[in-house]
C-alpha cells in the first residue's frame, strides 16, 4: 500500500518537472523556429543558442513585483491564475506517456492514472481551464480585461464542442473511454490486405492500425478545434496584443502572469499528445531489444513534438482570424461537419459488426 | 469556357481555395526555416554602409598636419537645423592652428539636432568638413551627443574623402575603414552579406 503512494508520488513529481522542463524548452524552440522562418536569429544569448532564454524569462517573471490593480477583486485576482494551471497539469494526468517498465518485481505503468473516462476527464479539463480566464478577466476590475474575457470564454465553449465531438467517433471504435485502452486498440498492423495479390498482402501488417488512417476527417477537425481550444495562433484572438489590447491578462504582471503563460504552453503539450493517443497510436512504434521500456518514450515523446512544431509551424504563418469569422467557423462549419462524421463512422460502424 | 458551378458547391470551392493558399504559405515558412538569417548581430558585426553614406561628421586636416578649418561659420549658417555652433579666434605665430587668419576655437554638432542633409559639409570653403560612415551614435544623455572638436577632428588626414569617391565594382567598401580607425570606431566586419554593385 505504501510502496503504491510512494511510486505514484514519484510518478506525479517526475511528470510534473518532465511537463515544467518542455514548457521552457517549447517556449525557447517556438521563438528560435518563428525567428527562423521570418529569416531572424532568435534568442542566442543565454546558454548555447539560446538554451537558457526562457529559463532566464521565467526568473524574470519570479522576481518581478506583483501588481494588483485598485479595482480588482483581490482574492479571484489571485486565484484565477491558479486556476488556469491546475486543469491544464490534471489533463495530463491520464496521458500514457509510455507502455510500462517492470521495477523490483512490479510493473509500473507510465501513465499516473489508468482513468475507465480518460478522455471525458481530458475534455472536462480543458472546460474547467475557462474558468480561469473569465474570472481573471471579471476580477482585475478592469474593462479591457472583462471584454477579452468574455471573447475568450466564447470562443473556448464554442470550440470545446467540436472539439468532443471529434473525439466520439475514436471512442466508437475503440470501445472504450480508456487511453489505455485506446492506444491498445491501435496497437498492430491491419492484416492481409485480401484484394492485393497474395504475394504483397501482407504490406498490410507493415502499416500500423492507427486511427488516423480511417479517422482523418475526425482528426483535422479535433486538430482545429484543438488550435481554437489552446487560444492559440491563427485563433489567438484571447491575446491579441496589437489590435485587441491583449486580453484577460491585460492586468497580470509577474508570476501571476507566468501561470497563465504556462498554462497555455501545458495545453498545447496536453492537445499534442491527445491527438498522438487518439489518432497516431500513442506511443506504439517500433523499438530494439535492448532496454524495451524506453522506445514507447521516445515514440510518445516523438511524436508529441511533431504536433508541438506543426503549433509552431502554424503559427509563423497564418495571420489572426477576424472574430466574426472565428465563430462562423466553430458553428456552422465544424460543429455540423463533426455531428455529421460521428454519424457516418456510427453508420460504418454497426454496418461492419453484421 | 466558362463551367458553371451550381451555388449550393460554391463554399466547398472556397473552402478548398483557402486550404491551398494556407499549405503555400506553410511552404514558404518551412522553405525559410532551412535558410540562413538575413539579420546580422550588430554590436559584434556591423554592416559596411555605402560609400557616400552620410554618418557622423569628421574635421580634416592638410597634409602639414594643420587644420583645414578656418573658423568662417559658414556650415554654422548653412545648417537648417542650428545644429552646429562655431567660435572662430585669430592664429598667432606661436599658435599655429590653420593655414589661414582663423581657426574654429570652439566647433561642435549638436547630433540630438542634426539631420544629416549634408549641406554644411557643401557650404564648407576648404573641404574641411567631410561626413564619415559611423552611424552608431547613441548615448545615454544629452550631453554626451554633442560632439565637440577634440572628438570631430581627425588625427592624420583623410586618404579617401567619402563623399568624392564612388567605388569600382568589387572593390571593398574597406578602403573606408580607414575613416572608421582614424576615428577610433568599431571594425567592420569582413563577411559582407551583399555584394554592392555600383557600375550595374
Amino acid at each position: 500500500m505504501r510502496a503504491a503512494v510512494v511510486l505514484l508520488l514519484a510518478k506525479v513529481l517526475i511528470v510534473f518537472g518532465a511537463i515544467l522542463g518542455m514548457v521552457l524548452f517549447i517556449i525557447w524552440f517556438e521563438r528560435k523556429a518563428v525567428a527562423r522562418m521570418q529569416s531572424r536569429i532568435g534568442p542566442n544569448r543565454w546558454g548555447p543558442f539560446g538554451l537558457l532564454t526562457s529559463l532566464a524569462d521565467g526568473i524574470k517573471l519570479f522576481f518581478k513585483e506583483p501588481v494588483t490593480p485598485d479595482g480588482a477583486e483581490r482574492f479571484t485576482y489571485a486565484l484565477a491564475p491558479v486556476l488556469a494551471l491546475i486543469p491544464a497539469f490534471l489533463a495530463f494526468a491520464v496521458i500514457p506517456f509510455g507502455d510500462g517498465v517492470t521495477l523490483f518485481g512490479e510493473r509500473v505503468d507510465f501513465v499516473i492514472a489508468d482513468l475507465n473516462v480518460a478522455v471525458l476527464w481530458v475534455v472536462g479539463m480543458g472546460s474547467l481551464a475557462v474558468y480561469g480566464i473569465v474570472l481573471a478577466g471579471w476580477s482585475s476590475g478592469s474593462k479591457y480585461p472583462l471584454l477579452g474575457a468574455v471573447r475568450s470564454t466564447a470562443q473556448m465553449i464554442s470550440y470545446e464542442i467540436p472539439l468532443s465531438l471529434s473525439l466520439i467517433p475514436v471512442v466508437m471504435l475503440a470501445g472504450t473511454l480508456s487511453m489505455r485502452g485506446i492506444v491498445d486498440a491501435q496497437r498492430g498492423g491491419f492484416g492481409d490486405i485480401t484484394w492485393l495479390p497474395d504475394a504483397i498482402a501482407g504490406i498490410g501488417n507493415l502499416i500500423p492500425r492507427w486511427h488516423i488512417f480511417f479517422q482523418w476527417p475526425a482528426f483535422l477537425l479535433f486538430l482545429i478545434s484543438g488550435i481554437a481550444e489552446t487560444n492559440r495562433a491563427p485563433f489567438d484572438l484571447p491575446e491579441a496584443e496589437t489590435e485587441l489590447v491583449a486580453g484577460f491578462h491585460t492586468e497580470y504582471s509577474g508570476i501571476k502572469f507566468a501561470m497563465f503563460f504556462l498554462s497555455e504552453y501545458i495545453h498545447i503539450i496536453t492537445i499534442s499528445a491527445m491527438a498522438v493517443t487518439m489518432f497516431f497510436g500513442g506511443w506504439d512504434g517500433p523499438g530494439l531489444p535492448f532496454l524495451t521500456w524506453i522506445w514507447p518514450l521516445v515514440w510518445f515523446m516523438g511524436k508529441t513534438f511533431f504536433f508541438v512544431f506543426l503549433f509552431v509551424w502554424l503559427r509563423a504563418t497564418l495571420p489572426r482570424m477576424r472574430y466574426d469569422r472565428l465563430m462562423m467557423l466553430g458553428w456552422k462549419v465544424l460543429i455540423p461537419a463533426s455531428l455529421g462524421w460521428v454519424f457516418v463512422s456510427a453508420a460504418v460502424i454497426v454496418i461492419g459488426q453484421q | 469556357m466558362n463551367l458553371k458551378v451550381p451555388k449550393a458547391v460554391e463554399p466547398l470551392f472556397e473552402i478548398l481555395g483557402g486550404v491551398v493558399a494556407s499549405l503555400k504559405g506553410l511552404g514558404i515558412t518551412l522553405k525559410h526555416l532551412g535558410r540562413k538569417p538575413i539579420t546580422i548581430q550588430y554590436p559584434e558585426q556591423r554592416r559596411d554602409p555605402f560609400p557616400r553614406f552620410k554618418g557622423r561628421h569628421v574635421l580634416d586636416r592638410h597634409s602639414d598636419g594643420l587644420e583645414k578649418c578656418i573658423g568662417c561659420e559658414l556650415c554654422a549658417g548653412a545648417c537648417p537645423a542650428d545644429a552646429i555652433l562655431v567660435v572662430g579666434a585669430d592664429n598667432t605665430p606661436e599658435d599655429r592652428r590653420s593655414p589661414g587668419e582663423r581657426y574654429a576655437e570652439i566647433y561642435e554638432i549638436n547630433y540630438l539636432r542634426c539631420i544629416f542633409c549634408g549641406l554644411c559639409v557643401e557650404a564648407c570653403p576648404t573641404e574641411a568638413l567631410v561626413m564619415s560612415n559611423a552611424y552608431d551614435l547613441a548615448a545615454d544623455s544629452r550631453e554626451a551627443l554633442i560632439f565637440t572638436k577634440d572628438m570631430l577632428l581627425v588625427d592624420a588626414p583623410l586618404q579617401v574623402r567619402p563623399s568624392d569617391e564612388i567605388l569600382p565594382a568589387g572593390q571593398e567598401v574597406g578602403d573606408y575603414k580607414m575613416i572608421k580607425e582614424a576615428l577610433g570606431g568599431g571594425e567592420g566586419s569582413l563577411e559582407r552579406p551583399y555584394d554592392i554593385n555600383l557600375d550595374g
